[in-house]
C-alpha cells in the first residue's frame, strides 16, 4: 500500500509523528482572526448544516430571483443553456450513455447548493446574493427538481430535513482495491497482443484547433527548408478497417461536423445575407442585435445564442432539441412563419433555393 | 561499425577529418554517401557569406528588462480549445508539451485553469486566514508567511480532466491538447503543517478545507493527514514569484494531488471534522462508474506518460535516420521506476532512457533514440512508478470505469507515426 493510500485509509495516524520536529514550538507569527473577520470569510455550509446562515426563502420567490439573477445562463427552468450547467432534471439518467448530471440526479448535498450560490454566485457577481435569497434560489432548484411543492419554503430550521435523491451514490476512492491490485506486476514486453489495429482516429473527428495552414494549432515549424529532389514519401495506406466514424464524448463535442464549403457558394451567400444584415451579426466581435447574432449557427443548438431573448417557440423548440442543421436550417429560412409559427424572425423567406444553400454555406464559414 | 571503419581506416596519413567523417555516420547509423558531397552541391551560403548578425550589433543589454521567448519561438504558447467551455473565464488552456524538453515547465506557457477569472492580487493585500477547528483562529500577511522556515520541492500540478477528451475516443490532434493540462514547476514556500501548528489543530480536526480569494473560491477538502505531510504554501515557482495566473501570491502545492485542490491566491485554510463537500468535490471532479454511482476523494493522479515528441504537432520532417523519441512520465504516488516505449501499439516493448533526475511527484523526462527505417509507427509509452503500477491502456480503464468516466485518464496515448513523418492521434485495439 503506497504512502498516500495509507494517508487516505488511516485517521488513526498519531499527529505529533507527522508534524515533525522541525516547529514543536510556534513562531508567534500572525495575528488573532477577530469575530468578524472569520464571520465575513468562513461561509462554508457542511452536509449536516455547520455555517448555514439564519435565514428562510420560498419557491415562489426563488423562481422570480432565480429569473433575473440566474436564468441567463442556467435557463428559466434550471435547464441550461448552451453548455452552461444543467441544474434540474436528469433522475434516472446516471447510467445512461449520456448521463445528465444536476442537482435532481447527482449532488449528494444541498449543503453544497447553498453553499455555492452563496459564495460563488451569479457567475460574474459573486457574493451578491444574500442568504434569504440563498435559501430562495435553492428551494427553487428543489421545486425545480421535483423535490418540494410550489409552497416550500428553505429556512436554516428544516434545511437538514431534506436529502438529495442522490446522497447514497458516492463511495470514497476504491482504486487501491479495484485498480492498483489488476494494474501492477511485471508488465509484458514481447508479444503482448495478438494484433494492433486503429480503431479510432481523431483526424475523423476534425474538432482541433488549427493553424492558418490546416495543421493542429500549434504544429512545430520545419527546420530545415524542403528540399525539391526528395520525393513525397507515399502516404496511401488504406484505412483502417475497424476505423468507425469516432464517437465523440457526451456533452463536450461540438453539435455538428462542417462539410467543405465552396469558396463560391460562401460568396454568393455573402452577397444573400444583406438581407438578414439589418437584424443579424457576423464576423468578430458580433453581437446580439435585433435578432441573434449567428456566429457558429450551423450545427448549433436552435435558440442557444448567450443573451438573446427568443421567442416562446423557439425556446420550445429549443428545449426539444432542435438543432440548426443545415437541413433544418434550410427550411426555416425559405419559410420562417410557416417552419415556427411565433417566431420572432420577422422576414418572409428566401424564395430561391441556390440562395437558401448560399447564405447557410456562408454562416458555415462564421465559427463560434 | 567495424565495416565502415575498415572501409575509411587511413591508408597512410589520411586526414583526422575523413576518419571522424566515416566514425559518425556509421555512429549515427546512416549510410556513408549521405554525408558524401551531393553532386553539383552549392556551398552554404549561410556559411560562405558574412550575414549580418556576425558583423554589426544586436540588441543592447537593456532591450528586454524581463525576457520573453524570441518570436521565432511565437508557435510555443498555451492554447485553448474554444467550444470545451462556454466562457474564457471559467475554462482551461494546455501547456505546449510537445515543444519543451527538460521537466520543469516555464510559468508563462504553463497550462491555466481558472474557475473566476486570474485575478490581480498584491503582496500587500494578501491575507491568509485559519480558521475551525483550531487553538487560535489566525491572519497572516504575506509578509508574515515569508518569515517561517521555507522548503523547495518540485511537482507536477495535473488537472483531473487531463485526457478526458480522449476518454470516449481519440479526439484532439495535438499532445498539447490530449495531455497539455500539466505542469511541473519548482516551488519555494512553507509547509502548511507549520502553519496550522501555529493554529494548533484541535483533537477533533480531521479534515482541512482551502478556498482561494477569487470569486469561484474553489474550496476543496483533504485530510489532515495531506495537509500534515508536503502540502506547501507556495510563493515562488521555477525561482520567481507566482505568476499572476498561478495564484499570485500564494498557492496551494499539493504534490501528487488533482491540480483542482491546488488551490490558487489561496485566502483560507479551515479545520473541520468532516469533508466540506464543496461543489468542485461533489458535482465536479468526482468518477461516475458504470453502476449509477461514483468515486469521490480520487485525489491522488496515477501514473502516466507521455511522448511529446513525435506527436501530431511535431512531426518527423528529417525523414529516416536517427530519431529522437522524447517523452514525460509521471505518478502521484512517487517516483517514475521505468518507462517503455512501443513502437507496434503495445505488442512489442522496450525500456526507454530517463534522463535527468527522477523526483517523487514530478515530471520524470525519458528519451530513446532510434534508426528509423522510414515506416509507420504506432508510438506508446507507458510508465512504471515505485509502488509496482504499470500505466493502463485506454480500454483496460474503461473495462473498470465505464464510458462516463471523465477525470483521472492515464491511459495510454498512442500516436501513428505515417510513412510522411505526419503524426495522428489514434486509438488502437
Amino acid at each position: 500500500m503506497s504512502k498516500s493510500l495509507k494517508l487516505l485509509a488511516g485517521t488513526a495516524l498519531s499527529l505529533s509523528l507527522l508534524a515533525g520536529p522541525a516547529l514543536a514550538e510556534k513562531m508567534g507569527l500572525g495575528r488573532p482572526a477577530l469575530p468578524e473577520e472569520v464571520a465575513a470569510w468562513d461561509i462554508a455550509v457542511l452536509p449536516d448544516g455547520t455555517g448555514l446562515p439564519v435565514g428562510s426563502g420560498d419557491v415562489f420567490t426563488g423562481d422570480e430571483v432565480f429569473a433575473e439573477k440566474c436564468a441567463s445562463c442556467h435557463g428559466d427552468f434550471a435547464e441550461g443553456i448552451d453548455n452552461w450547467p444543467v441544474l434540474a432534471g436528469g433522475q434516472g439518467s446516471l447510467r445512461d450513455r449520456r448521463p445528465v448530471k444536476t442537482i435532481g440526479s447527482y449532488w449528494p448535498y444541498l449543503s453544497t447548493v447553498f453553499d455555492y450560490i452563496h459564495r460563488s454566485m451569479p457567475f460574474g457577481a459573486a457574493q451578491t446574493v444574500s442568504a434569504d435569497e440563498a435559501y430562495a434560489i435553492t428551494a427553487f432548484l428543489l421545486y425545480s427538481n421535483g423535490l418540494v411543492e410550489d409552497d416550500f419554503e428553505l429556512s436554516n430550521e428544516n434545511f437538514t430535513e431534506i436529502t438529495l435523491p442522490n446522497a447514497e451514490g458516492f463511495y470514497p476512492d476504491d482504486r487501491a482495491e479495484t485498480e492498483y491490485t489488476v494494474f501492477s506486476g511485471e508488465p509484458c514486453m514481447t508479444d503482448c497482443v495478438a494484433s494492433v489495429e486503429v480503431t479510432k482516429r481523431a483526424v475523423t473527428l476534425n474538432v482541433t484547433p488549427t493553424d492558418p495552414d490546416g495543421k493542429p494549432a500549434g504544429t512545430l515549424p520545419p527546420l530545415a527548408p524542403a528540399e525539391a529532389g526528395e520525393p513525397a514519401t507515399e502516404v496511401a495506406q488504406a484505412e483502417p478497417e475497424a476505423a468507425p466514424a469516432a464517437e465523440a464524448p457526451a456533452a463536450e463535442a461540438p453539435a455538428a461536423e462542417i462539410a467543405a464549403v465552396d469558396p463560391e457558394m460562401v460568396e454568393a451567400g455573402a452577397k444573400v445575407f444583406k438581407k438578414c444584415a439589418a437584424c443579424h451579426k457576423v464576423g468578430d466581435d458580433a453581437k446580439n442585435a435585433i435578432g441573434p447574432m449567428l456566429n457558429g449557427i450551423v450545427g448549433r443548438a436552435a435558440g442557444s445564442v448567450e443573451g438573446f431573448k427568443y421567442s416562446k417557440p423557439m425556446q420550445a423548440a429549443a428545449e426539444a432539441g432542435l438543432a440548426w442543421t443545415p437541413e433544418a436550417m434550410a427550411e426555416f429560412l425559405a419559410d420562417p412563419k410557416g417552419y415556427m409559427k411565433g417566431t420572432k424572425m420577422s422576414f418572409a423567406g428566401l424564395k430561391k433555393q441556390e440562395e437558401v444553400d448560399a447564405v447557410i454555406a456562408y454562416l458555415s464559414t462564421f465559427g463560434g | 561499425m567495424s565495416e565502415t571503419e575498415d572501409t575509411a581506416k587511413p591508408a597512410g596519413g589520411a586526414s583526422r577529418r575523413a576518419f571522424l567523417g566515416a566514425g559518425l555516420a556509421a555512429g549515427g547509423a546512416v549510410a556513408t554517401t549521405g554525408l558524401a558531397r551531393a553532386q553539383g552541391a552549392a556551398p552554404d551560403p549561410l556559411i560562405t557569406e558574412v550575414q549580418d548578425w556576425a558583423t554589426a550589433f544586436g540588441d543592447a543589454v537593456d532591450a528586454a528588462p524581463y525576457g520573453t521567448p524570441i518570436h521565432f519561438e511565437s508557435h510555443v504558447v498555451r492554447r485553448n480549445v474554444e467550444w470545451l467551455t462556454e466562457s474564457p473565464v471559467s475554462s482551461i488552456n494546455f501547456t505546449p508539451i510537445h515543444a519543451l524538453e527538460g521537466t520543469i515547465t516555464p510559468q508563462g506557457c504553463a497550462f491555466e485553469r481558472h474557475h473566476s477569472g486570474a485575478i490581480e492580487l498584491s503582496k500587500q493585500d494578501y491575507r491568509l486566514m485559519i480558521t475551525g477547528l483550531v487553538e487560535q483562529p489566525l491572519v497572516f500577511t504575506y509578509e508574515d508567511l515569508t518569515r517561517f522556515p521555507r522548503t523547495v520541492t518540485t511537482a507536477f500540478c495535473e488537472c483531473a480532466a487531463n485526457g478526458g477528451m480522449e476518454w470516449g475516443g481519440a479526439q484532439l490532434e495535438g499532445c498539447q491538447f490530449t495531455q497539455g493540462m500539466i505542469h511541473n514547476m519548482e516551488y519555494t514556500g512553507v509547509m502548511l503543517r507549520d502553519l496550522l501548528n501555529e493554529a494548533g489543530v484541535k483533537p477533533e480536526g480531521k479534515w482541512v478545507y482551502a478556498e482561494g480569494a477569487d470569486a469561484s473560491s474553489n474550496g476543496r477538502s483533504m485530510p489532515l493527514e495531506k495537509a500534515m505531510d508536503d502540502v506547501m504554501v507556495a510563493f515562488f515557482a521555477n525561482g520567481e514569484a507566482l505568476r499572476k495566473e498561478h495564484g499570485y501570491p500564494v498557492r496551494l502545492v499539493v504534490p501528487g494531488f488533482e491540480g483542482n485542490m491546488w488551490v490558487k491566491w489561496l485566502r483560507r485554510i479551515g479545520v473541520y471534522d468532516q469533508a466540506v463537500e464543496s461543489r468542485e468535490e461533489t458535482s465536479k471532479y468526482t468518477d461516475l462508474m458504470p453502476d449509477g454511482r461514483a468515486r469521490k476523494w480520487t485525489w491522488v493522479m496515477d501514473a502516466k506518460s507521455v511522448i511529446t515528441s513525435p506527436s501530431p504537432q511535431a512531426p518527423i520532417r528529417h525523414g529516416k535516420g536517427p530519431l529522437v523519441i522524447t517523452g514525460l512520465a509521471w505518478s502521484g504516488q512517487g517516483k517514475i521506476a521505468r518507462v517503455d516505449v512501443s513502437f507496434d501499439g503495445g505488442r512489442n516493448w522496450q525500456e526507454a532512457r530517463i534522463s535527468g533526475d527522477v523526483k517523487p511527484k514530478a515530471l520524470t523526462r525519458f528519451h530513446l533514440d532510434i534508426d528509423w527505417d522510414g515506416s509507420e509507427m504506432l508510438l506508446q509509452s507507458r510508465a512504471v512508478d515505485e509502488t509496482g503500477y504499470v500505466q493502463p491502456t485506454k480500454d483496460a480503464l474503461r473495462k473498470i470505469r465505464g464510458l462516463n468516466n471523465v477525470y483521472h485518464n492515464n491511459g495510454i496515448q498512442t500516436w501513428w507515426v505515417r510513412a510522411d513523418g505526419e503524426v495522428e492521434n489514434v486509438e488502437v485495439a
